[in-house]
């Protein structure tokens, strides 16, 4: 079976007073019919500017899709003219973004906001619409769905209007959700609640999912594949077994290890990584963790190392030492 | 008499007694109506009857979910908020009922530091100045050159190079500014700093730094914190003791491992059960019920046990009378009637 998107050497760039910041810089990836895809990063690291650089979502100036291909269903989303853009978007691929109170529309009930979708995209009548967002509203939990549908978003808690968003990315059957850090401003009571039901939802109607997170946690409960993302570059990805107990780049070696874990003993003192976020105006010709990195050599200021397979299948780690690192941490560890 | 005679220092005071002790703190804030006559028509009951304890020289963890009053709890403390009732006993002195001018000596033994590296640093002064600041308040170090001589120190002891006095805020990372806020804490020689989210705004490569900085700096300087923060797992590494807030009231108190390794209130319970682990194994064979329902408002909670509405043992005595906190073990302390 074909991937359901296959992103080939992406890159996006953003003009600044301090010179152009290449936020993406040559992303390939795939995403597989109802497969849920993490893409983990810390903040700069590209991983929000990838996923909305697939929806053309990037503003103009000051950003600039430089090149690549985006194919989705056998279509490359970088040809379509941008009404065929609008009937993607919403449509085909749902959207749920970190903040709903700014993604929601403050002045148009939710109702509205959702039938909206349904008209826009299926040429729906009213009632057929208002009938589809009474049932949507029942997907994701929200009781009481008439008297909901007239309210404004903000008279629902954050949670709520999160699942809204939900029920408006799935409005339109899509095949594919991207979901940019969809519980990060929630409580971790709400963020449960709200994670639970994407997995179950998305497992039920076979929608594919691109969830982006900062949180190690979040990605090996739901992700079948993770994509660490690293100034702009995918440095490893790989299922999320392989990705979390054989690590073959030095980056998620140690973002793993620099996180304490509710189980396991508590340790005497933390493992950071050195140094600070590579500054994106600054980057050279070799790899950018290379400052950081506890394994440089030479070679590693030369070239940046290309993406390879290593480890289990499906793995690929994009370092010149990816081969010998787990001897290499043996022994440092000893 | 001079100020420093009405503030004793922690030498002259018993070291064995609690450093801070809170009695019985509410803080109700107002809710008003009305454009020319305000009147009040409600309140938020942000903090509603909490009594803890901090020891000298321990991380006391105060966590919870958003509105639970952890952050109104930590104001109470540095006064930045007149307790509606109650009574805050900083080394014996209630502070609750302090004047103006005790409330400066205060400051100079009780520091904050806050979320966001972005908001809580002047954009327009340099890093020497926003350090050096303090000093002068305080009239410490009052030769210039002594007090940019001790913002180096500072920077240094911070792990930042002490060039960085010249620097602006703009021209540093996240964790570099974060860096500058505790140094900024540190600049009159606390004994005690309440934390404020200190390091949930970091990345997480970055966080690890500075939980390391701060374990660093309490040893070094004898330090106490209070360590405000929703994330558990940060907690449960840099912390001694934790209390667990609901809707203003705290239901579990007890020593680090105790509420991790053997929470009872099933709030704590339901918190630990939502985070979920770093690895793929052990979320695979982890099948967990998320709490239903969301936190109820604190201006109209619920009665008895605030926690009732959610709780998956309420019996029907619950919402009538709100549970004490009990001792239940030895240091462990639970609000809660269904557990012994």
């Amino acid at each position: 079976m074909p991937p359901l998107l296959e992103v080939r050497n992406l890159r996006t760039e953003f003009s600044t007073g301090a010179g152009v910041v290449r936020a993406v810089d040559g992303i390939s990836y795939t995403v597989d019919p109802g497969e849920t895809v993490a893409v983990v990063g810390e903040s700069g690291s590209g991983k929000s500017v990838g996923a909305l650089s697939i929806l053309r979502l990037i503003p103009s100036p000051p950003g600039r899709i430089g090149g690549g291909e985006v194919l989705f269903a056998g279509r490359d989303l970088m040809k379509l003219t941008d009404a065929e853009m609008r009937e993607v978007r919403g449509g085909e691929i749902g959207m749920v973004f970190q903040e709903p109170m700014t993604s929601l529309n403050p002045v148009l009930s939710i109702g509205r906001q959702i039938t909206e979708t349904i008209e826009q995209h299926r040429g729906a009548d009213r009632t057929a619409a208002q009938k589809r967002a009474v049932e949507l509203l029942g997907l994701v939990g929200i009781a009481d769905a008439p008297r909901r549908l007239k309210q404004y978003p903000h008279q629902l808690s954050g949670g709520m209007r999160q699942r809204v968003m939900i029920a408006i990315a799935l409005a339109c059957d899509p095949k594919l959700i991207i979901a940019d850090e969809p519980t990060t401003a929630l409580d971790v009571t709400i963020q449960a609640q709200i994670l639970e039901l994407m997995q179950r939802l998305t497992h039920q109607l076979g929608v594919a999912l691109i969830v982006i997170t900062h949180n190690l946690g979040i990605v090996a409960r739901y992700a079948h594949r993770v994509n660490v993302m690293y100034a702009g570059r995918i440095v490893e990805s790989g299922p999320a077994g392989a990705i979390y107990h054989t690590p073959h780049h030095p980056y998620t070696m140690a973002l793993l290890k620099s996180v304490p874990r509710l189980d396991r003993p508590r340790q005497a003192r933390l493992d950071p990584i050195d140094g600070q976020p590579p500054d994106l105006t600054r980057l050279d010709r070799g790899c950018a963790f290379r400052p950081r990195c506890r394994f440089a050599i030479d070679a590693c200021a030369a070239a940046v190392p290309d993406l390879d397979p290593v480890g289990e299948p499906g793995q690929f780690a994009a370092c010149f030492r990816s081969r010998e690192l787990s001897s290499l941490e043996a022994g440092r560890a000893a | 008499m001079s100020v420093a005679a009405q503030v004793p220092t922690a030498v002259e005071n018993n070291p064995a007694a609690p450093l801070v002790e809170v009695r019985g703190l509410r803080m109700h804030f107002p809710i008003t109506e009305g454009i020319i006559a305000r009147h009040k028509i409600g309140e938020v009951k942000a903090v509603d009857g909490v009594s803890l304890t901090i020891r000298r020289g321990e991380t006391l963890g105060l966590v919870g979910e958003s509105g639970c009053g952890k952050t109104t709890m930590g104001r109470c403390i540095l006064r930045l908020e007149t307790p509606t009732a109650g009574s805050i006993l900083y080394d014996g002195i209630d502070i609750a009922s302090l004047d103006r001018r005790s409330l400066v000596a205060l400051r100079r033994r009780i520091q904050v530091i806050f979320q966001d590296p972005y908001s809580s640093l002047n954009p327009r002064q340099k890093v020497g100045a926003i350090l050096s600041e303090p000093m002068k308040v305080h009239g410490i170090e009052p030769d210039p050159k002594r007090r940019a001589q001790r913002v180096r120190e500072l920077l240094s002891v911070c792990g930042l190079n002490p060039s960085f006095a010249d620097r602006y805020p703009h021209e540093m990372s996240g964790g570099q500014r974060q860096r500058v806020g505790i140094a900024r804490a540190l600049a009159v020689d606390p004994e005690f700093i309440v934390c404020d989210e200190a390091v949930s705004a970091l990345d997480v490569s970055i966080q690890a730094q500075i939980i390391n900085l701060l374990e660093d700096l309490r040893e070094k300087f004898n330090l106490t914190y209070l360590f405000i923060a929703h994330d558990l797992s940060v907690v449960r590494h840099l912390c001694q003791r934790v209390a667990v807030m609901y809707l203003g009231h705290v239901v579990e108190l007890a020593d680090c491992d105790e509420v991790f390794d053997n929470p009872l209130h099933p709030y704590t319970r339901a918190l630990l059960a939502a985070v979920p682990v770093p690895d793929p194994a052990v979320e695979a064979d982890r099948a967990f019920q998320p709490l239903p329902g969301e936190v109820p408002s604190p201006i109209n909670p619920p009665s008895g046990c605030v926690f009732h509405p959610r709780c998956p043992i309420a019996v029907a005595e619950c919402p009538r009378a709100p549970p004490e906190l009990r001792e239940l073990r030895p240091g462990h302390w639970v609000a809660c009637s269904q557990i012994s």
